[in-house]
């Protein structure tokens, strides 16, 4: 044991009242080195989320089946619009969505709820919004089984090009995340009710974006009205990254739907080319990288802080 | 000798704030703060040697645990800057961060992950660390259930076994019965000789001079005195004593109860110091609480070395009470005090005559002060008629 702690003791660490400047790179190796805390906290995240639950993982995947049960009658019943293959469509976006959701709401919570480690130990505070996306990424594996289901159950065909979307959606799915849960993370720390307001953010966010109704009613809709507002719709990440999962996993643009026995082709994805969605989705993704360093440069600055707050 | 941690000119300021906006909506109808600031800790510079166990006493409120604090990482310094050499455990107050919605397993293992173990390295030290805190029965319990002492059990257990350079410990061996204390101060003891560096915040200031080899005393978060823990637990003890605390020495039945003591020369003066050979009388007020069968009234004086110097009780003066009821007085009367120069401590007692039952025990409260004896040099004074005649 001698030997060890000897060994250790190159590691100086100077601490002064700068907050010292974030070096993303050498940072990400430092919590590389730590990523058994992060484990730890994704596998406690998910073990307090199911505790008490008798049905406990089993909710995750229950989640997207109550979405489209509740969709499916609103939708194909009731509104009768009529999207083929309806549950692969929202699926495929919902993944999205909900791990964005999922990812705020518990980032939002980390470092409060998490005041018994922060006012404790030492750690590198990021460890605890990245768990929260980890633990979302848990819920998101559930529920892209679901879907995988579906897609069995369904025979569907969707490979082909669009499916290259799928990593660069992704990608860009877990920047603008991680981005948004660092900054609700560290404003709820000092801002209590960020965690309220949130709620009531998500709720109008998801509804701007093309989750549950078709993308191309919107694109068609917006089309109408001044150019700028269809930008001002593309604007929002969050709808390029949806459309990008969408187009990956229900591919058609306009499936052919038997309407009397006659195929009539229904407007279900906006009508544009995978090349133009992946340079919308490049610029996402970039964009994100951008915000991911400057939310993450912000967190660090206030994370010196945060067990006085607390 | 490197040392394994320096803290250089660190100060601590936190901001107090009246009516601060706690949420956004408050932020966004009010602009102006007030607040006011207050230095938790103000130019504090210390060095731990690489392998000593230092001991940091004071009063509450005097910037202990924030110093702790501020040394593990916790908190940030707002002025000057501490340098740590290796891998830092620390214990502070209850828990070390464990989560109560987990069993104690799951958070041995997230809080060894924490303090630098791979899931191997705790998958190893598992049954060691379960073994320590005694809780084998216990450690697929949620923590939530666990009692303090569990608690602490635990997080020292996890803190001892991570193979720490730097071990950080504020208060906690309070907490635990005896026998689990003796086997955390023997593990303090082995991380001694393994040559670790230790830091200590306690209140049990004999444990300081048990274990540590040098302490360092905050007052309102300045350092008040530094060095050897003798000097250094004299100093808190005067400061305890200015402060007229009821202080933690302070322990008993309460069966009979020193209501108020008082040390003065036998004219009822109080002068600032006494000088050798005046007659001083430590009076005590006692009063039962119940009817207590034959006790003895004691005290005992140290010096401010904590060196034993003199002690007595009422049994060997010859004063006995068959049956004690009600109030008494009690005066014990140094009829040529033999003290010189320095302070002295009092410490009263009120026991059984076997002293197995204790009803009360004020451990050196009092004090007074001795004038150096200016014609007589030497560690007594002895009093001494010359005469003469002629042959």
């Amino acid at each position: 044991m001698k030997g060890s702690a000897l060994a250790t003791t190159s590691t100086v660490s100077v601490r002064t009242s700068e907050p010292p400047r974030l070096q993303p790179l050498s940072r990400l190796r430092e919590i590389a080195g730590d990523r058994e805390i992060l484990a730890n906290l994704v596998r406690k995240e998910v073990k307090v989320k199911y505790k008490s639950s008798v049905l406990g993982a089993a909710w995750s995947m229950l989640n997207p089946i109550l979405y489209l049960a509740v969709f499916s009658l609103v939708f194909t019943v009731v509104l009768k619009n009529g999207v083929p293959h309806f549950p692969i469509y929202l699926l495929s976006g919902l993944l999205a969505w909900n791990l964005f959701a999922t990812s705020l709401a518990l980032g939002a919570r980390s470092v409060v709820d998490n005041a018994n480690l922060v006012t404790k130990v030492y750690f590198p505070r990021e460890i605890l919004p990245f768990a929260s996306v980890g633990a979302a990424g848990v819920d998101f594996v559930l529920q892209a089984i679901v879907l995988l289901i579906f897609l069995a159950a369904f025979r569907y065909d969707f490979i082909g090009l669009n499916v290259l979307l799928l990593p660069l959606s992704l990608v860009a799915l877990l920047a603008f995340t991680s981005a948004l849960t660092l900054w609700v993370a560290s404003l709820n720390v000092r801002y209590r009710d960020t965690q309220h307001l949130l709620n009531l953010a998500l709720l109008t966010w998801f509804w701007v974006t093309p989750v549950v109704y078709p993308s191309a009613a919107a694109y068609d809709a917006l089309g109408h009205h001044a150019g700028y507002f269809k930008y001002l719709y593309l604007a929002n990440p969050m709808t390029a990254i949806v459309m990008g999962f969408q187009r990956a996993l229900y591919r058609t643009v306009s499936p052919l739907h038997l309407v009397g026995g006659r195929p009539v082709a229904v407007p279900v994805l906006a009508p544009v080319s995978v090349g133009w969605l992946a340079i919308l989705l490049g610029a996402v993704t970039a964009g994100s990288i951008g915000l991911l360093v400057l939310a993450w440069r912000t967190f660090f600055h206030l994370s010196g802080d945060f067990a006085e707050e607390l | 000798m490197t040392s394994a941690i320096a803290v250089e000119g660190v100060g601590k300021r936190f901001r107090i704030y009246k009516d601060r906006p706690t949420t956004l909506k408050e932020r966004a109808v009010r602009f102006r703060m007030n607040a006011r600031d207050f230095w938790a800790l103000r130019d504090v510079s210390l060095e731990v040697p690489e392998g000593t166990t230092l001991g940091l006493i004071g009063p509450n409120g005097s910037g202990k645990t924030t110093l702790l604090k501020i040394v593990a990482g916790i908190l940030r310094p707002s002025e000057g800057r501490v340098v740590t050499r290796g891998r830092i455990a620390s214990l502070l107050a209850l828990g070390a961060g464990f989560h109560p919605e987990l069993t104690g397993r799951e958070n041995v293992y997230l809080n060894a992950s924490i303090l630098g173990l791979t899931r191997q390295e705790t998958d190893r030290l598992f049954g060691d660390i379960v073994g320590f805190a005694e809780l084998e029965d216990f450690i697929d319990t949620q923590v939530k259930f666990y009692s303090s002492g569990m608690y602490v059990r635990l997080g020292f257990a996890v803190a001892v076994h991570v193979d720490p350079a730097i071990l950080l410990v504020d208060e906690v061996l309070a907490v635990g019965d005896e026998g689990f204390q003796r086997k955390c101060l023997d593990r303090v003891r082995q991380f001694q000789s393994e040559g670790r560096t230790i830091v200590f915040v306690t209140h049990a200031v004999h444990q300081v001079l048990e274990v540590c080899q040098s302490a360092v005393l905050l007052r309102q978060g300045a350092v008040q005195a530094r060095g050897d823990p003798h000097e250094v637990v004299r100093a808190f003890r005067l400061i305890m004593l200015e402060k007229d605390l009821a202080y933690a020495w302070d322990r008993g039945s309460k069966e009979i109860e020193i209501v108020s003591a008082e040390i003065f020369r036998s004219d009822g003066s109080t002068p600032d110091h006494f000088l050798p050979g005046d007659e001083v009388v430590i009076q005590m007020d006692l009063k039962a609480n119940a009817v207590v069968e034959d006790p003895v009234v004691s005290f005992a004086l140290h010096d401010q070395h904590n060196q034993f110097v003199f002690g007595t009780n009422t049994d060997w003066r010859g004063v006995r009470w068959p049956r004690f009821e009600g109030k008494h007085r009690v005066q014990f009367v140094m009829q040529s005090l033999p003290l010189v120069d320095g302070r002295y401590f009092v410490t009263l007692g009120v026991h059984s005559r076997d002293s197995s039952r204790v009803y009360h025990v004020q451990e050196q409260q009092y004090s007074f002060r001795v004038a150096p004896g200016e014609d007589n040099p030497g560690p007594v004074y002895v009093s001494v008629r010359a005469r003469s005649e002629r042959l």
